[in-house]
């Protein structure tokens, strides 16, 4: 599949849900969509076209939310497609993609403890990196914290 | 009932505690649990305290072992940002280091490999011949391991008059090592009984797991970031990406062997092709935004995200290692096979894992550790030395 196409099936299907599509370089290319749309969203890159999850990264930022990015790639494409989702405070919670994608059960507990996510219908909510007996409410890569 | 054997997380040997709870029911392996974060640096957060110069050699301190993967990445991620490209020569020489670790790290593993199957001369002759690549290293950048060579716009050294000969003369004796290995490991037929068929991980799991590196393309995946999303020389040199079918132990091995051949052939090209000129583009400043960095390293994909406010410290160091990923595929690659085999199927997937004598079987009713780590080493011994003595004289 060419960039062309995953770039039309994407803008096809989801059209103005696609809250905006930059074009960092012809290889990074970032799009940001509401948290609702996150399942669907990667439920289509990951089933229908094909894409790897490769990882999340969250950011606390100065907007008063938090932003987590989820990047894709495509096979024997230099492209990577990251996935923007901004979750503003109070309501810190989104849905998990790991009853999509299995392999995204670590990196969201991860973000869960390091920045204080709660992903809905995480199959497995647990500690990850961070030890049994960590504080409740301290999130290390939070600003205020 | 299911017995639980813990293993893990600590042993000097190993650089990345991890705990395994193998849920057994007599030989058999019915469930994995994992957990990680023993050795939890924080150094994501670390880097946030460094400046953008500083950070290379914070992430170098990632990996003992494929130690020039993160700052690869880190420079990638710091170029894209900044859209600026290193010096020809500098790929060059950049593309020589990451290929000169690959035939390190798979040397290495290949070594623990053959130790955890009772081949302990493949063990110390891998060892010997990786200690070559070592000598290279230690000419060419001052340090056998933690080279310092890598920075945003370019390398810190230069290939001095004379390195790039003596390079290509050790490769050569290395040449004939590696075939042999080829051979003595690939067509031993006591090494086909003891890993073909076992640990297999499926097409359709390795994706699901998002798996990278040679486990991926050991299981039919055709992923490789120096083919499908080339950097540094390597859109300038010929190579295979060694791809196999079989997503089993040996496959996982045929393809670092595989590898370690393709990897000289690089190296070759690369020494070739270099003409002299300037190694540095002296970047002052990063400008604010957002850069990605991959890169493939000898476990598979390195992942860096960065985020720069323009200042001379990062807001933001994301990093994904391969082996965060290609770890969590053993909860389906160890399922339904003997604990004699546990060892090499968790091995298989090279996190530096080799902590095998941590093991200890706990009978859940009493409480008392009823088997030993050395005696689950001793059992894949045993295996292999079973095997071995129904095969025909060879």
């Amino acid at each position: 599949m060419k960039w062309s196409q995953i770039e039309h099936a994407l803008r096809k299907e989801f059209g103005p849900k696609i809250l905006k599509w930059t074009v960092h370089n012809k290889k990074r290319i970032y799009v940001d969509i509401d948290r609702v749309q996150l399942v669907s969203f990667s439920r289509f890159l990951f089933e229908t076209l094909q894409a790897r999850f490769i990882i999340a990264s969250g950011l606390d930022t100065p907007r008063n939310g938090i932003e987590i990015l989820y990047h894709f790639d495509f096979l024997h494409l230099p492209q990577v497609l990251s996935l923007r989702v901004f979750i503003g405070k109070p309501d810190l919670a989104v849905d998990s993609i790991a009853a999509v994608i299995k392999g995204a059960e670590w990196i969201e507990r991860e973000i869960a403890e390091l920045l204080g996510i709660r992903f809905i219908n995480h199959p497995n909510p647990a500690h990850l990196i961070l030890p049994e007996d960590w504080p409740e409410g301290v999130y290390p890569l939070r600003r205020d914290s | 009932m299911s017995e639980i054997i813990p293993i893990g997380p600590y042993h000097p040997l190993q650089e990345e505690p991890e705990f395994f709870r193998l849920h057994v029911e007599g030989e058999k392996v019915v469930k994995l649990d994992i957990d990680i974060g023993y050795n939890h640096r924080g150094i994501e957060k670390l880097a946030e305290s460094k400046s953008w110069d500083q950070v290379v050699f914070l992430l170098e301190r990632i990996c003992g072992i494929c130690s020039t993967s993160h700052p690869a990445a880190s420079v990638r991620a710091m170029e894209d940002l900044a859209e600026i490209e290193a010096p020809d020569r500098a790929q060059f020489i950049r593309t020589v280091i990451c290929e000169l670790e690959r035939i390190h790290s798979h040397l290495l593993w290949l070594g623990l490999a053959g130790h955890f199957l009772g081949y302990n001369t493949v063990w110390m002759w891998a060892w010997k011949y990786r200690e070559t690549v070592c000598d290279i290293f230690e000419k060419i950048t001052g340090n056998r391991q933690s080279y310092a060579m890598f920075k945003a716009g370019g390398v810190r050294r230069d290939f001095q008059e004379g390195d790039i000969p003596w390079i290509r003369s050790c490769l050569e004796g290395l040449k004939p090592a590696v075939d042999m290995f080829r051979g003595a490991v690939m067509d031993d037929p006591v090494i086909h009984a003891r890993t073909k068929g076992i640990g297999v991980l499926t097409p359709q799991q390795a994706k699901a797991y998002c798996v990278v590196g040679p486990i991926a393309r050991a299981s039919g995946i055709a992923i490789d970031v120096r083919k499908d999303d080339p950097y540094f020389a390597y859109d300038r040199v010929q190579f295979n990406s060694i791809v196999l079918q079989e997503g089993d132990v040996f496959a996982r091995a045929a393809v670092r062997i595989l590898e370690t051949a393709e990897s000289m052939h690089i190296i070759e090209q690369c020494l070739r092709q270099m003409k002299p000129g300037p190694v540095d583009l002296h970047v002052k400043a990063l400008p604010p935004g957002e850069g990605i960095g991959r890169a493939e390293a000898p476990r598979g994909e390195v992942f860096h995200f960065i985020v720069s406010d323009g200042s001379n410290f990062p807001v933001r160091y994301k990093v994904r290692a391969p082996s965060y990923v290609n770890i969590f595929s053993n909860e389906a690659a160890c399922v339904h096979y003997d604990v004699a085999d546990a060892a090499l199927i968790l091995a298989a997937m090279d996190p530096c894992y080799c902590c095998s004598e941590r093991m200890v079987a706990i009978d859940m009713d009493s409480g008392r550790s009823r088997l030993s780590g050395n005696d689950l080493l001793r059992l894949s011994h045993e295996k292999t030395e079973k095997i071995r003595n129904r095969m025909p004289a060879i």
